[in-house]
């Protein structure tokens, strides 16, 4: 490879890495992907929820061709306690026609495989087996990359880094602030076998119809994070994700809580007979808008969750802030090239189309939402825990006359909540929750 | 395939670690991708990498007390690196490490 010149290097071929190659090549630009994994995808894994907005519009209909397997119908959130539960259940035949309200479940192995494909088919040339192990610079300029291959450096006028939430190299070059506890989630995931029939008789579900459920509070110990179910067409994905800090505050192993989620009293029966497929872990960023740093300087831009792209609200949206910073990348690659101008000016359309674009608008909106969690652990540990109780106790059915019951319950809230911090945390929580 | 439903009312059983490890395929040279800062570890009252890995790759020679790195069952989430800096990691070879069925 020595000595190779490209228009683009693109360092990782996940979401984000993809939907720059394939914007890229779609005009006429010619542009490498390097991949560590055996084959596009080999490292990958979410939940997950491929939500699919911009995917919709690189491959029209993609879900007529695209590995991906089931669209969600129901969307559920759970609080859960020691042995009791109160959810919130969406369902909705809406969301059975196209678009399928951009919301997939899909297994990142084969569904990353295939959409890397479809940047091939456009002329994007992928390379595997080959991590990137440094940038090349001239200067203060980045002009290509060094491989763990003999002859191993390739030049580029621009490289764009869509390296994931493990942001080695961005954090090497100081492109983005430290990976810390209070900024990285770790997950672990599980892949659950069951037949398809089982699956949608257990779930309530026909055909390629799909549910996802969360759950929070004693699910997760009332750490930041939640664990998770998901249907795939003959599995589920069952995991648990929790703010590193946490695990570090509480000693907890994540497989262990893993394993007492799955123990869950209301989680157990949705997982008879099913039998261990797959064990898997990786991290997830919550990084805030307010750390971001550039994303971009003279010859490199960053993308998708190297840059800190995950909306870590309740939507917990990554993929498809993954894919549309991947095109707004190439796009202000495209405009560099007109003027030939690949430095930190050139480039700098790529941040003004990020701000401008719904991706910003989300992270700005929440970007004190994991701050505000860390700062108010009532509502992921103790609010979550006394729902559960007073609508336990209300339905509780012994031989209390109901006044007396509505008297005990609200002592309880008396009790236990300070009524004043409630109303003050609620003021806040409309703008980093919701 | 006709299913008995029978089949299915069993309880899940989880696994434990290094059964859950050999369901997903792994390649390594003998070349650690990890390394441990032994001081560093010791003076680490909790010993965190040995929990928070969830491969469990650190574990404790307690006769030395010091942390063995059994870095062939690493999963490659990066964790163990951020949780404490003492740990320092990187991006095993191109081609090998973790490959994953599903993901
Ligand atoms: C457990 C879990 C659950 C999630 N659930 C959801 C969900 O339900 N919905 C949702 O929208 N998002 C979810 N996310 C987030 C979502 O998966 C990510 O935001 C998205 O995958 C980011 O895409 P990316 O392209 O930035 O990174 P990735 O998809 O991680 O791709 C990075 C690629 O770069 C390669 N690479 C890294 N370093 C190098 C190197 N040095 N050299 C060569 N190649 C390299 C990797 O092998 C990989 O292929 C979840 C994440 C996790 C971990
Ligand atoms: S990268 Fe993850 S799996 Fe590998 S040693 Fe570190 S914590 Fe364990």
């Amino acid at each position: 490879m020595s000595d190779e010149k490209f228009e683009v290097i693109i360092v990782g071929a996940g979401l984000s890495g993809v939907a720059a190659a394939l914007t890229l090549a779609r005009n006429g630009v010619e542009v490498l992907v390097i991949e560590r994994g055996d084959f596009p995808g080999a490292k990958n894994l979410f939940g997950g929820i491929l939500y699919s907005g911009v995917l919709a519009e690189l491959v029209p209909k993609f879900w007529e061709k695209a590995p991906i397997e089931r669209h969600i119908v129901n969307r559920r959130w759970v609080a859960l306690d020691v042995d009791s539960q109160v959810a919130i259940d969406l369902k909705s035949a809406h969301f059975d026609k196209p678009p399928y309200n951009n919301t997939f479940t899909a297994l990142r192995s084969q569904f990353d495989r295939w959409f890397a494909e479809q940047a091939e088919e456009e002329g994007a040339l992928i390379i595997c087996e080959t991590t990137v192990e440094g940038l090349l610079t001239e200067g203060d300029r980045v002009v290509g990359v060094r491989t763990g291959r003999d002859d191993g450096d390739v030049f580029a006028d621009c490289v764009i880094l869509a390296e994931g939430a493990n942001a080695l190299l961005s954090e090497g070059a100081g492109l983005r602030p430290a990976m810390t506890p209070a900024n990285r989630v770790n997950a672990v995931k599980e892949v659950l076998a069951l037949p398809s029939e089982i699956i949608e008789d257990r779930f309530h579900l026909e055909g390629s119809q799909g549910a996802a459920v969360e759950y929070f509070g004693g699910a997760v110990k009332g750490m930041v994070g939640s664990a998770f179910i998901y249907t795939n067409r003959d599995s589920i994905s069952v995991g648990v994700g929790c703010l590193i800090e946490d695990y570090l505050g509480t000693k907890t192993a994540p497989y262990e809580l893993l394993d007492e989620f799955k123990a869950h009293p209301s989680v157990a029966p949705l997982l008879r007979g099913a039998k261990t497929v797959e064990y898997a872990t990786k991290m997830i960023p919550e990084d805030s808008y307010d750390d971001f740093s550039d994303l971009y300087a003279d010859g490199i831009m960053l993308v998708g969750d190297c840059a800190g792209l995950v909306n870590p609200s309740i939507h917990h949206e990554g993929t498809n802030l993954a894919m549309a910073s991947g095109v707004f990348a190439a796009e202000a690659f495209l405009e560099a090239r007109k003027k030939r101008d690949f430095s930190r000016t050139g480039l700098g359309s790529y941040r003004s189309r990020l701000n401008a674009s719904w991706v910003m608008q989300d992270l700005k909106h929440y970007r004190g939402t994991v701050d505000f969690l860390r700062a108010n652990r009532e509502f992921i540990d103790s609010y979550p825990r006394i729902t559960v109780e007073l609508m336990r106790d209300y339905f509780t059915i012994d031989d209390t006359p109901k006044t007396e019951v509505r008297r005990r319950l609200i002592r309880k809230v008396r009790d236990e909540v300070s009524f004043l911090r409630l109303m003050r945390q609620l003021w806040q929580a409309r703008k980093n929750l919701i | 395939m006709a299913i008995d439903v029978k089949d299915y009312l069993q309880p899940h059983v989880s696994l434990s670690i290094s059964e859950r490890l050999d369901l997903v395929r792994r390649r390594f040279t003998d070349e650690s991708h990890i390394a441990v800062d032994q001081e560093a570890f010791r003076n680490d009252d909790d010993r965190a990498v040995l929990y928070i890995c969830p491969a469990q790759v650190f574990k404790l020679n307690e006769e030395e007390d010091s942390c063995i790195v059994n870095f062939e069952d690493c999963l490659e989430c990066g964790t163990c690196q951020v949780a404490r800096r003492y740990t320092s990691w990187r991006n095993p070879k191109g081609g090998y490490g973790v490959t994953y069925r599903y993901g």
